[in-house]
């Protein structure tokens, strides 16, 4: 990686660390971490599975929501604000800018994503005592929500290439519910008939499919992730993000500042 | 070899929500600034100074033409390391720190890791910013960031360096440091490219001007050559009651207001109506020039625009 790279990743890192939007959310799903392990307690014989249940979500749904709160600004906000002027005008080329503010953003998640996973491990080894073998599947399942980090922060980078932060939440946000429900438009493709068919089949291959991303249940119920799985959906998401990288880059790299 | 050339490079851009229009905010423009010059871009706001500039970094794409610095297309990094860009109101990170802010632009800017921490906090002092090691930006006045501007641009030690509106949002005090610091980099061989709409900072400063008003180039040269065809004026204020018949054929203007008297000169015959005054013993209270000569050659240059455009409608 370039060392400019490395280093407007770690600007982007720094600038959300000093965020307070990002500790009232950190704040909160700390908060969650907790409920959980209450409501574990009151729920005799599935505590495990409340814990990791609550604990996984809480983690995947702030992570989204600070993926796409600080995604969304991390190009529109810099023009607006002409902050870029200072940074374009020295050897940084475009893409590099764009991929940078990737990386900062993805390592913040990361950071984020690993310290919220150890109250999560807290929470499980409070309510059963021990660890054991199956929590194992609890870190692939931490994985897969990573990767849905990356493609979420590579979407919201990509809306705020070209449009306004309010407008690049409701894209990001959209297409984040959307992709949700992914596997419910491949089976709705797979029934429908005609144009329909071609039309859904196209959606349910250009959305990003987060279904399949979302091991928590199955994991929670102490099954395992087959390891085919895992390298597809590794492959999955890398492409995904770098088409929706790419993307950006194009845009931006047209984009006259204003 | 020249530092800057500018070969025809033209911006339109479209306005209008609805139906777009076109508006174009810089005519083909061709200019040449040499290597070791502090060259003054002059013209009134919004004659295309900013958009001339923001091109030259990148940020704008032109509509048509294209511009070299230092031999080299305008998007090269090579080139790129060796320019520094002072924004017009310059706006920075506000969660950083002055000093945090100059690390990673010489980060960005290739600046060698042992080099950076000695450039930084000797950039700040020159830009008389001290003592704000621990202060956020977000916290700095707009002549403080300014300084913080000039600062980031001189920071790599670039020879080429491009200033939009440098005196603007300083003190007077600030004004002066800017302009010794723009002479201080002539010394050291460097090429300054500034743009400003206030005639004064130009005039002492400058061994090239050109003049540019509504996107059209109006003249280029060095100040005592454009201003050589064009007098300023000169307001001269006595003692007395009654303006002398000789003094009358010297003055474009006069009058008289209780008991001083008021006349207004060419600067070619200040010295002769000085001398009449002194020859009748009459107390000059005070000379100040009303136009500087160059200020009289920029309002002549933005003249024949705004005539041609009433004939139009
Ligand atoms: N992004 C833009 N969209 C439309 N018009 C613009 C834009 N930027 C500048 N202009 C117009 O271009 C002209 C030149 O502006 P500018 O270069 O900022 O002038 P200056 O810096 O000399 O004051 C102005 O008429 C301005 O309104
Ligand atoms: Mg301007």
């Amino acid at each position: 990686m370039s060392s400019r790279i490395r280093h407007i990743a770690s600007n982007t890192f720094r600038e959300a660390v000093r965020d307070r939007v990002l500790y009232n959310l950190i704040a909160f799903a700390v908060l969650m971490c907790g409920a959980s392990i209450l409501v574990g307690q009151i729920s005799i014989g599935i505590e495990r599975l409340v814990v990791i249940n609550l604990g996984l979500t809480a983690i995947s749904l702030f992570g989204v929501v600070i993926a796409i709160f600080i995604g969304i600004g991390l190009v529109s906000k810099e023009i607006e604000k002409r902050t870029l002027y200072t940074v374009l005008s020295r050897p940084v080329q475009r893409w590099e800018f764009i991929v940078g503010k990737f990386f900062g953003l993805a390592g913040t998640l990361v950071v984020n994503t690993f310290f919220m996973a150890i109250g999560v491990f807290l929470a499980l080894l409070y309510v059963s005592q021990r660890f054991q073998a199956a929590d194992g599947w609890v870190l692939v399942a931490l994985y897969f929500i990573v990767l849905q980090f990356l493609i979420i922060t590579a979407l919201a980078l990509f809306f705020s290439s070209f449009s306004s932060p309010l407008l690049s939440a409701v894209f990001a946000f959209s297409l984040f519910v959307i992709g949700s429900f992914a596997e419910d438009l491949r089976g709705f493709a797979a029934m429908a008939q005609g144009t329909t068919r071609w039309l859904a089949t196209g959606a349910a291959y250009l959305l990003p499919n987060f279904a399949s991303l979302n091991v928590i249940g199955s994991v929670a119920h102490g099954q395992g992730v087959a390891g085919a799985l895992i390298l597809s959906e590794t492959a999955y998401a890398m492409v995904y993000a770098a088409m929706a990288l790419c993307g950006a880059v194009l845009i931006f790299e047209h984009r006259n500042l204003k | 070899m020249a530092a800057i050339e500018i070969l025809g490079l033209t911006k339109t851009y479209q306005v209008g929500f609805w139906r777009k229009r076109p508006k174009c905010a810089l005519q083909p423009l061709r200019l040449q600034v040499e290597e070791g010059e502090i060259f003054g871009f002059l013209g009134p706001n919004g004659a295309g100074k900013t958009t001339t500039l923001k091109m030259l970094m990148g940020l704008v794409y032109p509509s048509a033409g294209s511009a070299r610095i230092l031999g080299c297309e305008i998007n090269d990094p090579r080139m790129k390391a060796q320019i520094g860009f002072l924004p017009e109101q310059p706006y920075f990170y506000d969660y950083l720190t002055a000093a945090e802010l100059l690390e990673y632009y010489g980060q960005l800017s290739g600046v060698d890791a042992k080099e950076r921490k000695r450039r930084v906090s000797e950039v700040l002092d020159r830009v008389g910013l001290p003592n704000v090691s621990g202060m956020q930006l977000r916290k700095f006045s707009k002549g403080m960031l300014q300084r913080v501007g000039v600062a980031q641009a001189i920071l790599h030690n670039p020879r080429v360096l491009f200033f939009d509106e440098p005196m603007s949002g300083l003190d007077p005090i600030g004004r002066r440091e800017v302009r010794d610091l723009m002479e201080e980099l002539k010394r050291a061989g460097k090429t300054v490219f500034f743009s400003t709409h206030i005639l004064s900072d130009a005039e002492a400063l400058c061994d090239r001007v050109a003049i540019i008003h509504q996107g059209e180039l109006r003249g280029v040269g060095a100040v005592a050559d454009l201003t050589s065809s064009v007098q300023g004026k000169v307001e001269v204020v006595w003692r007395g009651n009654t303006v002398l018949p000789s003094v009358k054929t010297l003055a474009l203007d006069s009058s008289v207001t209780g008991d001083t008297v008021r006349a207004v000169v060419l600067e070619a015959s200040q010295d002769a109506l000085i001398d009449t005054l002194r020859r009748e013993r009459l107390h000059i209270v005070s000379v100040t020039p009303l136009r500087t000569s160059l200020e009289e050659y920029f309002v002549q240059k933005l003249r024949p625009a705004e005539a041609a455009a009433g004939v139009r409608s």
